[in-house]
């Protein structure tokens, strides 16, 4: 350990205060405190500080994405595997998903990144963490044959307009990595919809479609997958979403370490439930009849509330709020997957939206609170008199 | 037994290190201290030059605002230096003891039938007044007020803290004659205690007892207060330290200014952490001349706390108020992939990410390490976690920030001073100093009021 710290302060002497790349320092820094905790001490303030930073933090959701990652990954191989009908091993199935999902990974890293440390050169600030989670997000809820260059340009648009246009991390209204699927969904329509986009190298083979349940459903039609492969995951969509089973071992790391707010997802699930129940009483259309439960498990609900609802910056930030902006997540979702068939998928737009409110949200929470105290103060005035 | 004050919200930091319950009389100091900067927001006008002779409770300077606020000499002796800062910002004045123990005398015989202006005019006069802080905002009180309560805390919750029954045992007769004093005062004076003590407290006369119980910051007085009964603008609730409540009460039996401390020396590094008496302003060194302290390590001398003292040094001096002088050892050093999470457990921390409220207090291994870097606000829910009031942190800390006093005022800025904030800073994962920035916010509302 020595040896490597040694080395490093050679390396990074001229970044150093007053030396000759000193403008540099947070590209620098960046890559030391990846490797070391640094020897900073408390200057004012509290003289002891928590083990936990934002970098414990971030690394701790990267950690809970990682077992729908790898799901991902394997249903990426096995959807395209079953859909050309060769035989295939476990081992392939990873391998040709890795092929697929690793470059888009590095892609949305470079690009992100790169930006991330213009933007902390420029603006002299350290460079954050926020992009290791929302750089893992993107390629993780998008189509797996998307070109790479459209996964840059969104990354680039999601960075630039999302975050850094705001003022950089902690001020964005949007979840970075759901603006940049919204831009890629908006802007390249014919990659992100359809029947041809779900399993990779649809749109190259004849003969193989994959389209998702909620684009089965959307279109009319009935599914013929089982709840259990609805809920393990073996079915089409975007990378990462798919499986349930494995974005609740994500959601139990999240809620153990403290490190997503369980009342959002809790207060999210409850709102799709009650929506999708009221729509089975309903009850119109195959959208309407769809199980509430199977309506928790398809598409990018468990994704979306356990991964992206639950991001603390673009999230209500009151406690009480939490509970609200959850619950319409889960509301407006199931609403938007049922009364609008061109977006099959609702989660999406519904987080955006309740992004958008989740500032209004909070307003009211805070105003119950003041105007509690001011009636107290009144109240004490008429004492005084 | 009945609870008066529950609070549910905190945290219980246990560090190794905690004071015995010993107490010996520490090395006479040679040279005393006493410095404005203890006190929240004091501009002082000083009374004295170098080398002035002063006996014990001779005012050495008094308040811009407030003239009739003196602070005394804690003994008698010479000033033997003044020394200033920025733009000429007194920051100590410097007195070399004659151990002589000279002192200004006030005529008290007839404590007993003092009225309230009598009692206050004697605490004015002889320099103990700045025992007594107000709340909004944690300065000294305005004698011209007439408070709504008077709280005294002794329940103490912070890290390693004093036993206040321990520290008051030879002195129960002052504090109860500093309470009746006090209790002339206002209406409502209140002593809060552990919801299960078991002391001399049981007896008191003059003053209702608030039984409290809850993890730190349950022993802030201001959080106390925010518990009870909360403020209003336009109301004053005055805030005494126990130590001091028995200085008071000294005054008024021997009619001289009554500078006693008890300091205990705790911290992981102390070999026999206790108690001391001593004076205010005291030097560290006669402090710690009866002290060992494991030299392996480089540390930090605190002037107070953990969260919210103030750092000093061999060749400094006890601050005016603090019973606690804490030794931690400075980190000054790196952790590789300290980032991951539940590495390092031996660095205490609240958040699950981390199984450091597993291990027993002898395993910890404190250090002034800032554990990460200063980054934006990310992370919310975390302050609301230690905030026992019914008042948004992050939303008030956030307005300082914005210097919006209109919005400060209605999120509550009356009701905290920095010290509640003290958990904020140690729990934040972007590694704020609320504390910093909720001092400045109340001195940029005192400015606008005045």
């Amino acid at each position: 350990m020595e040896f490597i710290r040694k080395n490093l302060d050679k390396i990074r002497k001229p970044f150093n205060k007053g030396e000759k790349y000193e403008r540099f320092a947070p590209a620098i820094n960046a890559f030391d405190t990846f490797l070391f905790v640094p020897n900073h001490t408390t200057k004012s303030g509290s003289h002891i500080r928590d083990a936990v930073d934002l970098k414990r933090t971030m690394v701790t959701v990267i950690i809970a994405l990682l077992p729908a990652l790898f799901y991902g990954i394997y249903n990426t191989g096995y959807q395209y595997f079953i859909q050309t009908n060769l035989e295939f091993t476990f081992f392939d199935a990873m391998l040709h998903g890795s092929k697929k999902i690793f470059p888009m990974i590095a892609v949305s890293y470079a690009v992100g990144l790169f930006i991330e440390f213009i933007f902390a050169i420029y603006r002299g600030h350290e460079v954050n963490e926020g992009y290791l989670v929302t750089g893992l997000l993107i390629p993780m809820i998008m189509p797996v044959d998307i070109p790479l260059w459209m996964v840059a340009v969104s990354v680039a648009f999601a960075v630039l307009i999302a975050k850094e246009a705001f003022g950089g991390t902690g001020m964005n209204i949007l979840n970075p990595a759901l603006t940049a699927r919204a831009f890629a969904f908006f802007a390249y329509p014919t990659y992100m919809s359809g029947n041809k986009v779900w399993v990779s190298e649809a749109s190259s083979l004849d003969g193989i479609s994959g389209e998702t349940i909620l684009g089965y459903l959307a279109a009319g039609n009935n599914i013929n997958y089982t709840f259990t492969e609805m809920f393990n995951g073996s079915i089409p969509g975007s990378i990462a979403e798919t499986s349930t089973l494995w974005i609740i071992v994500g959601a139990i790391i999240l809620i153990f370490t403290g490190v997503a707010s369980w009342r959002i997802i809790v207060g999210g699930i409850l709102g799709a439930s009650l929506v999708g129940i009221l729509f089975n009483l309903w009850g119109i259309n195959t959208l309407m009849q769809f199980n509430w439960i199977n309506h928790l498990v398809v598409g990018g609900f468990a994704f979306g509330i356990v991964f992206m609802a639950t991001d603390p910056v673009s999230a209500s930030q009151t406690q009480t709020g939490k509970w609200i902006y959850g619950f319409l997540v889960g509301v407006f979702c199931i609403l938007i997957r049922v009364f609008n068939p061109a977006y099959p998928e609702g989660v999406m737009l519904a987080i955006l939206l309740m992004n958008v409110f989740a500032p209004t949200i909070d307003h009211y929470v805070i105003e119950r609170n003041i105007k509690k105290r001011q009636r107290r103060w009144e109240s004490s005035k008429i004492k005084l008199i | 037994m009945s609870v008066d004050i529950k609070i549910r919200k905190g945290f219980n930091l246990n560090l190794n290190g905690e004071a015995n319950k010993i107490l010996s009389e520490s090395e006479l100091s040679n040279t005393y201290a006493l410095k404005p900067t203890d006190f929240f927001f004091l501009k002082p006008k000083l009374l004295v030059r170098e080398g002035d002779k002063v006996k014990k409770g001779t005012p050495l300077f008094f308040s811009k605002d407030n003239p009739r606020i003196h602070f005394v000499s804690p003994v008698s002796g010479e000033i033997l230096a003044i020394s200033r800062g920025e733009k000429r910002k007194v920051l100590e004045v410097v007195i070399s003891s004659d151990n002589n123990n000279d002192s200004v005398k006030f005529k008290t015989t007839n404590f007993k039938n003092f009225s309230a202006d009598e009692i206050k005019e004697i605490l004015l006069k002889s320099g103990t007044w700045p025992f007594i802080l107000q709340r909004p905002y944690g300065i000294i009180a305005h004698p011209e007020d007439k408070p709504k309560a008077i709280y005294i805390s002794a329940y103490s919750t912070l890290p390693l803290d004093v036993d206040f029954d321990f520290i008051l045992k030879n002195k129960k007769d002052n504090f109860q004659l500093g309470l009746s004093m006090l209790s002339r005062l206002t209406e409502n004076l209140y002593l809060t205690v552990d919801s299960n003590f078991n002391s001399f407290f049981k007896n008191i006369k003059d003053a209702t007892l608030l039984k409290v119980k809850g993890p730190h910051p349950a022993g802030n007085v201001g959080v106390q207060i925010h518990n009870h009964k909360p403020i209003s603008p336009g109301e004053k609730v005055w805030t005494v330290k126990p130590e001091d409540v028995s200085n008071i009460g000294s005054l008024f039996k021997t009619g001289e200014f009554c500078s006693d401390r008890t300091v205990a020396v705790v911290g992981p590094t102390v070999k026999n952490p206790q108690y001391f008496t001593s004076t205010i302003g005291s030097s560290i060194s006669s402090i710690l001349k009866k002290i060992n302290i494991d030299k392996s390590k480089k540390c930090r001398l605190i002037n107070g706390d953990v969260y919210s003292g103030k750092t000093t040094d061999i060749n400094g001096h006890l601050s005016y108020s603090n019973n606690l002088l804490t030794i931690i050892p400075e980190g000054k050093d790196y952790r590789m992939f300290g980032w991951l999470p539940f590495k390092d457990n031996f660095i205490p921390s609240m958040s699950k990410t981390s199984f450091s409220k597993f291990l027993s207090k002898k395993k910890m291994e404190v250090s002034t390490n800032l554990n990460g870097e200063e980054r934006a606000i990310v992370v919310t829910g975390e302050m609301e976690k230690v905030f026992p009031m019914d008042i948004y942190p992050m939303q008030l800390v956030k307005a300082c920030l914005n210097e919006d006093i209109e919005r400060m005022e209605a999120l509550g800025i009356y009701e905290v001073v920095p010290e509640d904030f003290g958990l904020i800073d140690f729990s934040s994962s972007s590694k704020i100093e609320a504390q910093e920035i909720i001092k400045k916010g109340i001195e940029l509302i005192i400015n606008e009021e005045s």
